[in-house]
């Protein structure tokens, strides 16, 4: 990858957030969807991973949630060793990332206030110290007069949302988002992006997977593009 | 507009109801454990039998005499009865009454009415110490010594065969216990699997929103160990009613005297929920955890 002097942000070694040295990986015994990554994120940032299909989003966003481990190399999360990390410590540091993922996974059995809140289920708080926080929440993404429908029942924006709010609801340090406005109109894609610069502007770490072009353009935001598993940086560009 | 209180939401199960499937189940799982339960509740009768029938060879000797010319047969076994009590590892001798010996030579003889004219030997009936018993040679040397044409028969080339067949059933029903026990536990343990691999979605998003393994383990454990003891606890209450029904009906020596049931027995049903259960349970957390490693 190459190191771009303008991308200080990105590569700055001391209090970085994520750190990736020389990560590779590969699923099973077929090629490497990942060649060698090295880069860093830094507290507070905010970027997008771009790149055709298959050019190794997911993947990147799958070993920085912890979903999955490399083949190769070394990954730090929260100044930890990733791959070193127990079995106590891997759930932990995963509390600490909220994902969209692409294919949403909500889960269809439980209503839309279950969905939301099982981030705070899982790490154990009292349903009366987070019940008011879920509710705020899902008012503010829109959901508020959905809050005991199943996710079946709710349109595309509206699973996406959900989905969002799941991922935010434990106020993560990281926030990773794949392909956020991939089944959504240009209005409600706008409408999601504004709601992770609010997050980033509080403070969360973000990083966007996504095929949206005139998203990234008008962000101006710097850009991770992928191109068959290996990196290159785009700085900040100034918006149109 | 939803009339949804958020006040009052409480957390939803996390797992879905399994329906129809898990009705299934529980009917599997119930009649294994109740042929579990029936064979063992069996096996445990029939070792019962066993037992009795090798102590009951084991601790008693018969003796044939027949009587000195110039003797009658009854002064005969009188006299070898008290030959015989005198012997150490003897409990007790007793010459049987005539009408014994012509009972148990009857069924050859057919029921003729001359019976008691012919020259039946009598029989001495010999009980045995049962920690020290006597044996043979030791009977044959006390006759003897007394004169007494008589010979000892201590039951050994019986005792033999049906030590052997004692034995040979025993280790059939254990076999046969341990089949029915083990595929059982190979239905639980396979069930298990099969509704845990049904909720992967479950599974997933826990592990990926940072539950901890031995939390999503325990979901699943407690939905399958609560499922296996519910069929372990049918399963073995209806093979305890067919025991305390053929116990009732039989007596204490039961509807066979291959089956004599007893009341204690059936205590063995109280195992089969908690069996039942520790099998799902230990299932349930090694698939969640081969699923789970699996997903990284």
């Amino acid at each position: 990858m190459s190191r771009n002097p303008s991308a200080a942000a990105a590569f700055t070694a001391e209090g970085e957030i994520v750190r990736f040295e020389n990560v590779s990986m590969r699923y099973g015994e077929g090629p490497e969807v990942l060649s060698a990554l090295d880069f860093g994120l830094a507290p507070g940032s905010f970027h997008f991973v771009t790149g055709s299909s298959g050019a190794g989003k997911t993947s990147l966003l799958r070993l920085i949630s912890l979903a999955a481990r490399p083949t190769q190399g070394r990954i730090e999360i929260f100044g930890q060793d990733a791959a070193r990390a127990g079995a106590k410590t891997r759930p932990a540091l995963k509390r600490r990332i909220g994902v969209v993922f692409q294919d949403l996974l909500l889960l269809d059995h439980l209503s839309v206030f279950d969905n939301a809140a099982l981030p705070l289920r899982i790490s154990g708080g009292r349903p009366s110290d987070y019940r008011a926080d879920v509710a705020e929440l899902l008012n503010w993404v829109g959901l508020g007069g959905r809050m005991d429908s199943l996710p079946p029942t709710l349109a595309g924006g509206e699973q996406q949302r959900l989905a969002i709010a799941r991922a935010v609801v434990n106020r993560p340090e990281i926030l990773l988002a794949d392909e956020p406005t991939g089944n959504v109109d240009h209005e409600m894609a706008l409408r999601i992006f504004r709601l992770f610069v609010e997050l980033n502007r509080l403070g969360t770490t973000v990083l966007i997977a996504t095929h949206d072009q005139d998203l990234v353009a008008r962000s101006a935001r710097p850009v991770l593009h992928l191109d068959k598993g290996k990196m290159t940086f785009r700085p900040a560009q100034a918006a149109p | 507009m939803s009339d949804f209180n958020a006040a009052k939401w409480r957390p939803a199960p996390l797992l879905p109801k399994d329906g129809s499937r898990s009705g299934s189940l529980l009917f599997v799982v119930a009649t294994l454990c109740f042929l579990a339960c029936l064979t063992a509740i069996a096996v445990i009768a029939s070792d019962r039998a066993a037992r009795g029938w090798v102590g009951q060879l084991d601790g008693e000797a018969t003796v044939i005499v027949r009587p000195r010319r110039g003797e009658t047969p009854d002064a005969a076994a009188a006299r070898a009865a008290e030959a015989l009590a005198g012997v150490t590892g003897v409990a007790e001798a007793r010459a049987l009454e005539p009408q014994k010996a012509y009972d148990l030579i009857r069924p050859w003889l057919g029921d003729i009415s001359d019976l008691e004219d012919l020259p039946v030997p009598r029989l001495v009936a010999v009980t045995l110490d049962r920690k020290a018993p006597a044996d043979a040679a030791r009977l044959a040397q006390a006759l003897k010594a007394q004169d007494l044409d008589a010979s000892v028969d201590d039951h050994s080339l019986w005792i033999k065969d049906i030590r052997r067949s004692a034995n040979l059933a025993r280790g059939l029903g254990a076999v046969v216990f341990l089949l029915i026990a083990g595929a059982a536990g190979a239905v639980v343990a396979f069930a298990t699997q099969a509704g845990l691999a049904g909720r992967r979605d479950v599974v997933e998003v826990l592990h990926l929103s940072g539950a901890e393994d031995s939390y999503i383990a325990s979901l699943f454990q407690l939905r399958f160990a609560r499922m296996a003891a519910i069929g372990g606890v049918i399963g073995a209450g209806v093979a305890a009613g067919l025991g305390a029904v053929l116990r009732l009906a039989g007596g204490a020596q039961g509807l066979t005297p291959a089956l004599p049931i007893a009341w204690s027995d059936l205590a063995v049903a109280l195992a089969c929920p908690l069996a039942a259960a520790l099998v799902a349970a230990v299932a349930a957390r090694l698939t969640a955890s081969a699923l789970i490693r699996d997903m990284e």
